[in-house]
């Protein structure tokens, strides 16, 4: 067997794989937490249990539809944007004005219930969700096997990354998106509808955390509290990248997902505090986090 | 005879501060009488959950800093006093002060990391390194992983008063929170405490008139901290339980919705909201999850309609009748 470090390869690139998948949930969800904290101002707590409903409406359309895994992720995403639109429209839209830590307590309130009502009728034991019949299987590249699902969920993510990016950072719609974050009140007095703005960034956040959820079905079984956890770890990924850049975010949560997966071949005790310990090293070297400006 | 005619007159002259001293009166005589009354380790776990949530009060309430992390003292804590009084016998007095200081100690480092940043990373940065010291306390051996530290003996308080007793522990864990709600009482009422409070109307100007906020922020976090380690150190000996519950996301959660639903900034108001929140808890017991719904509820009705809490909304009605809530 080839090993590096005295590590087998296969282990080793076998994880590192698994930190780049988890790189890639954590560089997509970081990058919607980013976007709605641009606008919104808010810390979109709830993130985490949009992601879980993500997973959940994609087994719910299998199951009691019959609808497959690719139009589940188109589809997902919209069911679960529109579920966030209605949150922004009734709940959130009446706190711009106060205090941002309210956004968070509400959106901390709404993860509490949306959790709580799928584990009443799913429990929490997590329900599989096959890998679609294209992308089962996978190759053997010689120093380790691929599975083709897994790769396939790298590059998709860095797509829908590298899409948002050009989005944002490109177009036309994008540039009013950054002068709306810079300053709301002057690009009202433009004659651009700030507030539909707002509900669409609100609503295009939450939809890039239902596609991870559909990504993540298949790796991970659907489970109710799959987001919980994951939101916290979320949370350190955009205290060290700061959210002041749309491309921070994406390296910083590659990057992240990367440290995770080479501390589990390592030193696996502390592959869950990894992440937490970067960002201790990063408040005390940058406090601003590496791709951010001011505090 | 002598002393009756000497403080008679004071009484009248100071109308206002007697109405308090009234009211804190029967709050007292009602916390004294009330074990006969209520189950006792009902209203325990309710004053130990209220002193960890006027120990967060301080923070958010008066220094407008929302910590998402406070479980990792209030769980810490109750694992080294758990440990401290099974493991190598110290007296509950002892324990409960090792506890204390343990969390104060934490305080001193969490702090000083996270009042780098402001507001929104404040609140992420402490919820991150409450999951940091989750995971070590889900793998450090002494803590006894998902089991957590059982069957934690109660002692006797001073080698003396049996605290089996379910009465003598009443009473010790009600004098703890009456000293501890005596002491922030006092920090939120003294000269720093109307610096903490400069602080979170308006920090660039506490700045620019000369105070070193970022010592004013740590002291007043460490304190925090503290009380809340106190709150758990109790905890552990009243459950005689030490365990990962405590040491979740969730137990920072439900203190938020304690301070938030009993009254941001108010001296009672945390009291109140924690045992609004531990009555649901035990009524609900049995639905499981449904704890989680009606919790979550809360938060967003207090967030969005009912933000002065249960004490900021009867406040202006007993400041008419000089109480100060």
């Amino acid at each position: 067997m080839m090993t590096l470090f005295g590590i087998p390869a296969a282990a080793l690139f076998g994880q590192l794989l698994l930190g780049l998948i988890n790189g890639a949930f954590y560089a997509v969800l970081s990058l919607g937490l980013a976007l709605i904290f641009g606008l919104l101002n808010i810390i979109n707590f709830s993130h985490g249990a949009q992601y879980m409903m993500g997973a959940f409406v994609a087994w719910l359309g299998l199951t009691y539809l019959g609808a497959n895994y690719w139009v589940a992720l188109l589809l997902a995403p919209l069911v679960v944007a529109a579920f966030g639109i209605v949150l922004e429209r009734t709940m959130l839209s009446r706190l711009y004005k106060l205090d941002h830590l309210y956004g968070l307590l509400l959106t901390f309130g709404l993860a509490l219930i949306i959790e709580g009502v799928f584990r009443n009728l799913y429990g929490i034991s997590g329900i599989p969700y096959a890998v679609p019949k294209e992308l089962a299987g996978g190759w053997n590249l010689g120093f380790m096997y691929l599975p083709i699902y897994r790769a396939w969920v790298v590059i998709a993510s860095l797509v829908l990354c590298i899409g948002t990016w050009l989005l944002i950072e490109k177009t036309k719609l994008g540039a009013y998106l950054r002068a709306a974050t810079e300053n709301p009140a002057l690009v009202q007095a433009m004659g651009i509808n700030v507030p539909i703005m707002i509900t669409l960034t609100y609503g295009f956040g939450v939809a890039l955390a239902a596609f991870a959820g559909v990504l993540a079905a298949p790796i991970y079984s659907v489970n109710p509290l799959m987001g919980s956890n994951l939101i916290i770890v979320v949370f350190a990924v955009v205290v060290i990248g700061g959210m002041g850049s749309i491309m921070g975010s994406i390296v910083t949560g590659f990057m992240l997902g990367l440290l995770e997966g080479l501390t589990k071949v390592i030193y696996p005790e502390a592959a869950s505090t990894v992440i937490f310990m970067v960002m201790v090293v990063v408040l005390l070297i940058k406090p601003a986090g590496l791709f951010g400006k001011g505090a | 005879m002598t002393t009756n005619s000497v403080t008679t007159p004071s009484v009248g002259s100071t109308k206002p501060v007697s109405r308090q001293a009234i009211f804190v009166g029967i709050l007292l005589a009602l916390g004294l009488i009330a074990p006969f009354a209520v189950y006792p380790v009902f209203l325990m776990k309710g004053l130990c959950f209220a002193l960890f949530a006027a120990a967060f009060n301080l923070l958010l309430g008066y220094v407008g800093l929302l910590s998402f992390g406070h479980a990792m003292f209030f769980g810490w804590s109750a694992y080294i006093t758990a440990h401290a009084a099974k493991e190598w016998g110290l007296t509950p007095e002892i324990a409960v002060l090792l506890g204390t200081f343990v969390a104060a100690g934490m305080g001193a480092v969490v702090g000083w990391l996270a009042i780098r940043r402001q507001g929104i990373y404040f609140a992420m940065i402490t919820l991150a390194l409450a999951q940091l010291m989750y995971f070590v306390a889900l793998q450090a051996p002494f803590t006894h992983g998902e089991d957590g530290i059982q069957g934690v003996p109660r002692g006797h308080l001073f080698g003396l008063i049996d605290l089996n007793e379910t009465m003598n522990m009443y009473y010790f864990v009600f004098g703890i929170f009456v000293l501890a709600l005596f002491f922030l009482y006092r920090v939120i009422n003294s000269p720093f405490g109307q610096v903490l409070k400069a602080i979170r109307d308006n920090e660039p100007r506490a700045i620019s008139l000369g105070y070193q906020v970022h010592r004013y922020k740590l002291i007043a976090f460490v304190i925090s901290a503290g009380l809340s380690g106190m709150a758990g150190s109790v905890k552990s000996l009243v459950f005689q339980l030490a365990s990962l519950t405590d040491v979740h996301w969730h137990a920072s959660g439900e203190v938020v919705l304690m301070t938030l639903l009993g009254g941001v900034g108010t001296i009672f108001g945390p009291t109140a909201g924690a045992y609004l929140v531990v009555t649901i808890q035990n009524y609900f017991a049995t639905l499981g999850s449904w704890v989680t719904i009606i919790q979550g509820v809360i938060f967003v009705v207090c967030v969005l309609a009912f933000r002065a809490g249960i004490i900021g909304v009867l406040r202006p009605f007993l400041k008419k009748r000089g109480i100060e809530a």
